[in-house]
């Protein structure tokens, strides 16, 4: 029974592998013949960092069971990190393909410090007091960043907090100008490299889930004090699942922020971080292909509402009540059962 | 004096606060869920108190009546299509449904009465009062606001202790199983809390615009996280808490931009929460509840 059931659990992460690859060979073919529109084309690359940060908050909420409110801070966190760095390495670095692996790199790695930093008071709490300190964090984020400058010059990166004015030598410049956030980005980001950003990710996360230590978190999100008692340590698993999930949404905020134009810290708002939860709690806690499928579905909803103009943000949010009245309502539930009698009796 | 002047602006901006808090912390202390979309319910009133004002050209209290009485009825009209389906549901499908509210509030707004900002008119009259030989001016705003905020708190205090209904929401967020079996409605004591958070919701949206008067359909969002804030910082589910801690927020908040730095402000509000938070997990007057095995 046991062994059937992990072949079960292996088999659906073969096919969410599969799916990822073959959704990837498709819209790559599809995204050079004259039926993809623009629009669309331009929105593959914030649909994998989408699908990314999906995974990474589906870790959080969906594995370690804790809701977090301010995903989007190490999202930030990524994203400025990732293209401070992209943009310093401008010549150190010529290959774009290279610089945007260093930067995503170090996108990932800020992220995973800052998460690191901030889990030891979100460890402490529980519940909805913890979900409030992830969305203070978010907010602090937002803020210091919106104060943050940064220029480089030959002697390297000058920081200057709260102040815009920073000295540069000869031939330096300014990358980031605190409010106004980073201009001129130089779009290195790609849709394959969206897809291979996409593919790790599944990778860590199905490798931490089925391990030991998947287990072990698990254990804690299902039953902490049974967990507990049984010698699992509380602190060091939580600690893994949340840093983890602050890494790859660090790594994702880079491939985002490197697929734009301009970023501004106020993008990485506490929208932004509802947003995600959305797409995590729409796709199902825990499920990564409902993620991914959640993620990019809600990302070109919008666009593809174009039609109603003004009303399609309306229409979005009268579909998400829906959504979620006709998944959680035991009335509406039953309606659905007796129109649908093949469904009876299905497993849960 | 401008120590005072900032204390005294301090507790104005925390009495908005905690009127918003109240929302939040009775739906909490009754239906354990986070209303997202309350801060929506704000700008909701702002908005039909400025155009009673400003297009009918009715007096302010009639504006501020009326609503008063549009909110409470929206409210109640949220939590039965919204929230009573969900009453058994998982509390994330819950908060999704809430935000899918807010969104619907937001962009609801913005089409019926358009993005453009709206300048919400000063409807307090008076000049205030000016002590210690006028080094020390009080608007009439700030005056009428702290006020507002003290008789809500107190009518409250008497409501939830003396009359039925009110010790029937205590009863239900004690405990919804019994209270149901010692015959209370827990159905009609939920609307109820609904009803109040959001006629409450009415009075701090025309009071958060005498002090801030730019109104547009994202108006709601910040005071609402703010006091959402608020209430857990005094520790969600109690009315005092709302009050103690909206009052500390907002003190802190003016404070910290006053004397340490405008940009900040935000930021270090949400850093003395996280503080407080750690010291007293359960925020400042929240009840510490012992863990069962």
């Amino acid at each position: 029974m046991n062994r059937l059931k992990l072949d079960r659990s292996l088999r659906r992460d073969y096919l969410t592998y599969a799916f990822v690859i073959v959704a990837y060979v498709i819209l790559q073919v599809f995204s050079g013949t004259k039926g993809f529109s623009p629009t669309l084309r331009g929105q593959l690359v914030p649909i994998c960092a989408y699908v990314v940060m999906a995974m990474s908050l589906n870790l959080t909420v969906g594995i370690l069971g804790e809701l977090s409110l301010g995903h989007a801070g190490f999202m930030s966190v990524g994203a400025f990190s990732g293209a401070i760095a992209a943009a310093a390495l401008q010549n150190a670095v010529p290959s774009p393909g290279l610089r945007l692996a260093i930067a995503l790199v170090i996108g990932a790695i800020f992220a995973g410090i800052v998460g690191t930093v901030i889990s030891v008071p979100v460890l402490r709490l529980n519940g909805d007091y913890l979900a409030i300190v992830t969305l203070a964090f978010g907010q602090i984020i937002k803020s210091l960043i919106e104060n943050l400058y940064v220029g480089v010059d030959a002697a390297g990166l000058h920081f200057s907090f709260l102040k815009p004015h920073i000295t540069l030598a000869q031939g330096g410049r300014m990358i980031l100008n605190g409010p106004m956030g980073i201009p001129n980005i130089g779009k290195i980001s790609t849709f394959l490299a969206g897809f291979i950003l996409i593919m790790l990710t599944l990778f860590i996360i199905f490798n931490l889930v089925r391990s030991r230590a998947g287990r072990a978190i698990m254990a804690l999100r299902d039953n902490r004090i049974a967990a507990e008692s049984v010698g699992i340590n509380v602190t060091k698993y939580k600690m893994m699942a949340f840093v983890t999930s602050a890494a790859l949404a660090g790594a994702a905020g880079a491939l985002f922020a490197l697929g734009q134009n301009t970023i501004v810290a106020a993008k990485f708002d506490f929208n932004t971080s509802i947003l995600i939860l959305v797409f995590v709690v729409l796709g199902g806690l825990g499920n990564m292909f409902g993620s991914i499928i959640a993620a990019a579905a809600l990302t070109i909803l919008p666009e593809a509402l174009r039609g109603f103009a003004d009303y399609r943000m309306l229409i979005y949010a009268v579909v998400l009540i829906l959504v979620m009245l006709g998944t959680n309502s035991p009335q509406l539930k039953g309606l659905l059962k007796k129109l649908v009698p093949g469904k009876k009796g299905e497993e849960v | 004096m401008t120590f005072l002047t900032h204390l005294i602006n301090g507790i104005s901006l925390g009495s908005v606060y905690a009127i918003i808090a109240l929302g939040y912390t009775m739906v909490y202390g009754i239906a354990k869920m986070l209303n997202f979309a309350h801060g929506d319910v704000i700008m909701v009133g702002a908005y039909v108190c400025f155009f009673a004002v400003s297009s009918y050209h009715l007096p302010p209290i009639l504006g501020v009546v009326i609503a008063m009485l549009l909110c409470t009825a929206l409210g109640m009209l949220i939590e039965r299509l919204a929230y009573k389906p969900l009453r058994q549901a998982a509390s994330l499908a819950v908060l999704i449904t809430a935000i899918g509210v807010s969104y619907f509030l937001q962009n609801g707004a913005q089409l019926l009465w358009g993005s453009n900002n709206k300048m919400f008119p000063s409807i307090i009259p008076g000049d205030g009062i000016s002590l210690f030989g006028g080094e020390l001016h009080i608007s009439a705003a700030t005056l009428v606001t702290i006020a507002a905020c003290l008789v809500i708190m107190l009518v409250l205090t008497w409501f939830t202790g003396n009359t039925r209904i009110g010790k029937a929401m205590r009863a239900v967020s004690e405990d919804k199983g019994a209270a149901q079996l010692m015959g209370i409605n827990v159905n009609t004591t939920i609307s109820v809390t609904f009803a109040i958070g959001s006629a409450l919701a009415a009075v701090a949206g025309v009071l958060y615009m005498s002090s801030y008067p730019i109104l547009v359909p994202t108006t709601g969002s910040m005071p609402g996280i703010k006091a959402f804030t608020a209430a857990v910082f005094g520790g969600i589910g109690s009315i005092p808490g709302a009050l103690l801690g909206g009052i500390l927020l907002g003190v802190i908040e003016i404070f910290a931009g006053a004397y340490i730095s405008t940009q900040l402000a935000n930021a270090i509000v949400f850093l003395v929460l996280i503080i407080v938070l750690l010291v007293k997990p359960t925020g400042l007057l929240g009840k510490q509840v012992r863990e069962k095995v």
